[in-house]
């Protein structure tokens, strides 16, 4: 029996019309755009049956396919620069607005020696020596991330030179302004040369209520011995729809931690793909996600130890209020001789809400004998001892549990080195809990 | 006797050995002292075999056979006993089925019938007393969840159920207080025999005081630098071991 | 780690060819012809006396297969099979289906008896063999012999081939037939439905304590030929069954079809015990023949406070694609699965478990322990989830994973779904070697590098040992050192 075709979604249609129609305007090479597009048009959207979008079904839940955002006017750009960014005066800032590299609204001149900044969009368009590496750790079979690849219009790439040792946060910030629902394709590359040392805060914000779509690939390539602490944070009404792929690839002796923080947006799905290139690095990937309504947050990871002697962290924590749903997919994979591999998993969820729903989906793939891996899963509620000692103490009943929810994700917010970034997300997390009582 | 000639011996390209030499009598309890990093333990791994040390050269004969020429099950079975510093943990192996194990696997290398299940019983309940451990610590897992103490205790069982010629003590006072100090020294001194011998490998004298050794030799720099009574422990815990280091180096 | 590298080399040079079971018993067979299509199905349904509704069954079971494609989700590669050129049914020529001991062809008797499988009550009402196991021995397609049937029948058990039931039980065989495994449940299911040739049907009835333990020998000895058997085990209110089952096949070149449905159905407070210890032929050591072993189970907690366990030890098959599942549908029931697998050669294992819960406080417990050594690749695929109306579900799952030598693979894939705010659900994932320090340790004390492996082995996975019938436990425990260490006799 044949293979049956599913049909075209609306969705799915927009999209692949989208393509030819802006095709000629977009920077950069066209080929491999070309074969990003042919790979989409062949996958189409994800949906359940395929096996790392099992728990979000793009097909079925992207029900249209919004248009590519304009670029903004200079009295969007004004109203933009009149609000405060979460991350503001932390460090110097890079935006992006509605798809488009903004260096009005960016402290270009205000970067710190050692580290470059470019637009994504004249790098690509002038064929810049950076631009060859786009694409380069951001890799998968995925229909998400080829649609990035054919329709990114603009983005930034820093270079922090060897040895160069950033103290304040570098900051990208994804801004989307506008009432009508509109898509922006984006991406980030980041190289950190030998021994350098940062941080890279990406915020993502705009307004509540409007059903942007964003999907934005943010992609780490590391020399040796470099030490990179990368934040992401959606809790500003950003893209209604986030689709977002953070690819890393390291080099030897490199630590690498990510935390991401989601309250805002309906959709989000975050993965990541990384690969240890070198040997003795290590990784941590940590996250929280605290979700209300009908929200819905998919991470799913791949770390791909190709390599000795590394050392991978995961840490990821879920708060599920109303009738959201969690989704945490990792996946470990130890490659043959990949010997002495530390992988060690967590994935944890409270369920507040009746409702609520928790997919845990923790694997390993495992070819090589002297590792130790180790993952592990709970979902449930919040220990009734410890709430009862707490109310016994004299706190009321939403009190005791703000403050147990908090410690809660705290366990993964503690990975975030950087004081005055951690603060802020404090700050988030402390807000949605207020929220609730 | 167990005779050390001139062994070489280094690791992952580092030597630790250093031409060490020393002779242990039948009956003689013998002392080695050192500062860390001296080679000490290293020399009770390359006695009973373990495998990452690279024997370069030099020669451990027991009873003139070579052991480097033998695996370590089959030195075991010659009568080489090695009380680990830190005993390994192994999930889900009763410790009562580990001793039988042992013990049976020992006698057929040496061509001798198994032991009937009650007078194995009937020999580990006795020395299980003599070291105060309780019953049912022998039906846990071996090792597993007991305390430093228990540990040392359950490696001089061992050695009392296995009957070695030459038992090797691996800083076996180390974690322990002065009660289980006593306890594991009580179980060691009921072993001394006109045909055993003992290597007590430690960096204090406190355990000297006792298990009383007949010869106390100080290593540094992978060698023995000088041997003597058990007074020489005295004079070490009085001195130091400065003189020992910038004499080796 | 050169003292690592021997134990994988003898474990690697392992001379699979050893099998002990892989002799063929020379018997004369009744055959359907080679391929599948409906007169084939008809063909087995009149040998094996159907009433017409099972013919119809069948055929509907057939027609549905015939537009369904195989799975390729799991792990596992092998060629694609040719369903035309298999025998869907051989029996022992004779007459079919059960009968006294007495009109058994020695010959089988005599394989069992290599097998170690008794089949005399005498012999084991003379003591011969200590405890009492009745036993149902299935001998490619056809059950041949049901033992300790009167007493059983004292007790109101019955106990007989499905054949038998399906003429005899038609009532109960009708009421609970693919009431757990749907006809449509998938490829192979369904492929069973249509062509099962036999298998065992257990009913115990309302507050009865089977009075022994039940047991079913499987073996496929014809060339060529798949084995579709069908077991079916209905706990009534208030009974408890423990059931164990047995395979074993000869030696050949050509993959051998195993597809079997298995289901349970415990009704109120009822209690049933599976228990398997599978020991196809694995193929040699090239990798070359051996079972498919495509398996359905599943079981349906049907009633309040019911309880279904399952425990298995997988060591043998070329591929195994299994997952004996719970369905946790009556309030307070309680799922199980304890599961060894062990892979060597070039196996391929995919199997784990599913524990649905759909109840109120139900609870279920997972424990799987893998072992890999040599070419193999070994995974856990197992599901738990927890539907709206679960209040109260908990599950805990502990999946450890054991590689012997760089060559072989060990895999997770663990699916845990939420949708109760009051189910608690732990899952706890290891992978890890036998560590060189714990091997030196046991050889200091005198153990070689064989024991030390096989006692470090047999305590990862004492647990799941725990939890089998002592005479099943012993047996396993030594078929996972043969399996692991080759020193077959």
């Amino acid at each position: 029996m044949a293979q049956v075709t599913p049909m075209r979604t609306a969705a799915e249609t927009q999209l692949l019309d989208l393509f030819p129609a802006v095709k000629a305007r977009l920077p950069g090479a066209a080929e491999p755009r070309q074969q990003a597009y042919d790979a989409f048009a062949k996958a189409g959207l994800p949906h359940r049956r395929v096996e790392a979008w099992k728990y979000t079904d793009l097909r079925a839940s992207l029900r249209e396919a919004a248009p590519l955002a304009d670029a903004p006017s200079a009295a969007v750009l004004g109203e933009v620069r009149t609000k405060a960014a979460p991350f503001a005066g932390l460090g110097p800032a890079l935006a992006i607005v509605d798809g488009m590299f903004e260096p009005s609204l960016s402290d270009l001149h205000g970067m710190p020696a050692g580290v470059q900044a470019v637009g994504l969009a004249g790098a690509l368009g002038t064929g810049h020596a950076l631009a060859a590496q786009v694409g380069q750790a951001a890799q998968a079979d995925d229909a998400v991330l080829a649609l990035n690849a054919a329709l990114m219009t603009d983005g930034v790439i820093l270079r922090v030179a060897a040895g160069t040792q950033l103290e304040r946060p570098l900051v990208v910030r994804f801004v989307r302004t506008g009432s009508q629902a509109r898509a922006a394709f984006t991406r980030v590359l980041l190289v950190v040369e030998e021994g350098a040392s940062l941080t890279l805060a990406e915020t993502h914000e705009g307004p509540a209520g409007v059903g942007h779509q964003d999907n934005t690939v943010v992609e780490v390539i590391t020399g040796d011995k470099a030490t990179v602490q990368h934040v992401r944070l959606n809790a500003d009404g950003g893209g209604a729809v986030d689709l977002s792929t953070l690819g890393v690839k390291l080099g030897a002796d490199c630590a690498f931690t990510s935390f991401a923080l989601v309250t805002a947006p309906a959709l989000t799905r975050h993965q990541i793909f990384v690969t240890f290139a070198g040997e003795n690095s290590r990784v941590s990937l940590n996250g929280g996600a605290l979700l209300k309504g009908r929200q819905h947050a998919d991470t799913t990871l791949v770390v791909n130890h190709a390599v000795p002697h590394c050392e991978s962290r995961e840490l990821y924590k879920h708060v599920l209020d109303g009738e959201a749903t969690g989704v945490f997919q990792g996946k470990i994979i130890v490659e043959p001789h990949a010997q002495k591999t530390d992988g060690q998993m967590m994935s944890q969820a409270v369920l507040l809400g009746d409702n609520a729903t928790m997919n845990n989906k923790p694997e390993l793939e495992i070819f090589a004998d002297d590792v130790v891996c180790a993952h592990g899963a709970t979902c449930g509620q919040l220990d009734d001892d410890l709430l009862f000692y707490l109310r016994a103490r004299g706190l009321p009943k939403p009190d005791a549990e703000a403050l147990m929810l908090q410690a809660f994700v705290g366990e993964a917010l503690e990975k975030v080195e950087d004081e005055s970034i951690r603060d802020v997300l404090e700050g988030v997390v402390e807000a949605w809990l207020r929220a609730r009582l | 006797m167990l005779e050390i000639r001139n062994l070489h011996v280094q690791i992952e390209d580092k030597k630790i050995l250093n031409g060490l030499s020393l002779t242990v009598n039948d009956g003689e309890v013998a002392a080695i002292m050192g500062p860390n990093g001296s080679g000490k333990s290293t020399l009770s791994y390359v006695i009973a075999g373990k495998e990452d040390y690279e024997v370069l050269d030099g020669e451990i004969l027991l009873d003139g056979q070579n052991l480097l020429e033998m695996e370590p099950d089959a030195r075991a079975a010659a009568g080489v006993f090695l009380a680990f510093q830190y005993p390994l943990e192994i999930p889900g192996v009763a410790t009562m089925t580990f001793l039988k194990a042992a013990l049976n696997a020992q006698r057929k290398a040496r061509g001798e019938g198994e032991l009937s299940t009650p007078e194995f019983m009937k020999k580990v309940r006795a020395g299980a007393e003599r070291l105060h451990i309780p019953q049912d610590m022998l039906k846990r897992a071996l090792n597993v969840g007991f305390s430093g103490g228990e540990k040392k205790r359950m490696e001089i069982l061992q050695m009392a159920l296995l009957e070695p010629r030459f038992c090797i003590l691996d800083e076996t006072d180390s974690g322990l207080d002065i009660d289980a100090l006593k306890i594991a020294a009580d179980g060691v001194n009921a072993l001394r025999d006109p045909k055993r011998s003992f290597l007590v490998i430690t960096h204090y004298q406190r355990l000297l005081n006792y298990i009383v050794p007949d010869t106390v030799h100080v290593m540094a720099n992978g060698r023995v630098v000088k041997s003597g009574g058990k007074e020489l422990a005295l004079e070490l815990e009085a001195n130091g071991y400065a003189d020992y280091r910038s004499q080796a180096a | 780690m050169p003292a690592v590298q021997e134990t994988v080399e003898q474990v690697r040079s392992i001379d699979v060819d050893q099998y002990k079971y892989g002799f063929i018993t020379d018997i004369e067979v009744d055959k359907a012809p080679k391929g599948l299509n409906e007169d084939i199905v008809r063909f087995i349904s009149a040998r094996k006396g159907d009433p017409e509704w099972m013919t119809e069954w069948r055929l509907d079971a057939f027609r549905r297969w015939l537009t369904m494609q195989e799975p390729t989700w799991a792990r596992v590669e092998y060629p694609p099979i040719d369903f035309q050129d298999l025998y869907y049914y051989a029996a022992p020529k004779k007459k079919a289906g059960p009968q006294s001991l007495d009109e058994v062809d020695p010959a089988i008797l005599e394989t069992y008896k290599k097998l170690g499988i008794p089949l005399r009550e005498q012999e084991i009402l003379a003591g011969v063999q200590t405890s009492k196991v009745a036993v149902d021995a299935v001998f490619d397609s056809v059950s041949v012999v049901t033992t300790f049937k009167e007493e059983l029948k004292k007790a109101g058990v019955i106990f007989c081939s499905i054949s038998e039931a399906i003429r005899e039980h038609p009532d109960l065989v009708r009421q609970y037939l693919g009431s757990v495994v749907p006809v449509t449940d998938n490829f192979y299911a369904t492929l069973n439905s249509a062509v099962f040739t036999d298998g065992s049907f257990v009913y115990v009835p309302p507050g009865v304590r089977c009075p022994m333990e039940l047991s079913t020998y499987f073996r496929i000895n014809e060339k060529n030929t798949g084995q579709f058997e069908r077991t079916l085990i209905i706990a009534d209110k208030g009974s408890y069954v423990s059931y164990l089952e047995g395979c074993t096949a000869p030696q050949r070149d050509e993959n051998q079809l195993h597809a079997a449905v298995v289901e349970l159905i415990a009704l109120d407070d009822a209690e049933i015990k599976y228990s398997t210890v599978q020991n196809w032929y694995p193929g040699d050591s090239e990798g070359k023949g051996g079972v498919y072993n495509f398996v359905t189970k599943r079981g349906d907690c049907r009633g309040k406070n019911a309880k279904i366990s399952w425990t298995q030890v997988e060591t043998g098959s070329a591929i195994t694609w299994k997952y004996p599942s719970c369905i946790l549908r009556g309030d307070g029931s309680r799922g199980e699965f304890y599961s060894i697998a062990v892979s060597n050669g070039y196996q391929q294992v995919d199997s784990g478990t599913k524990m649905i819960h759909l109840g109120k406080n139900t609870t279920s417990r997972i424990i799987s322990k893998g072992i890999s050594a040599g070419f193999s690749q070994n995974t856990y695929r197992g599901l738990v989830s927890a539907h709206r109306k679960a209040s109260g579900a908990r599950n805990f799952t502990n999946c450890d994973s054991l590689l012997i030598g760089d060559k072989c693979g060990a895999h997770t894939v663990p699916y845990i779904e939420s949708k109760n705010a009051s189910a608690i659900f732990e899952h706890e994932a290891t992978t890890s070697k036998i560590s060189e320090d714990q091997l030196f340790y046991c050889q200091q004390r005198g153990l070689s590098e064989e024991e030390a492996t096989a006692l470090i082995v047999n305590g990862f996975v004492k647990d799941v040992l725990q939890q089998l019938p002592m005479e099943f436990a012993v047996e396993a425990q030594k078929l996972i050192s043969i399996s692991l260490e080759g020193s077959v006799g």
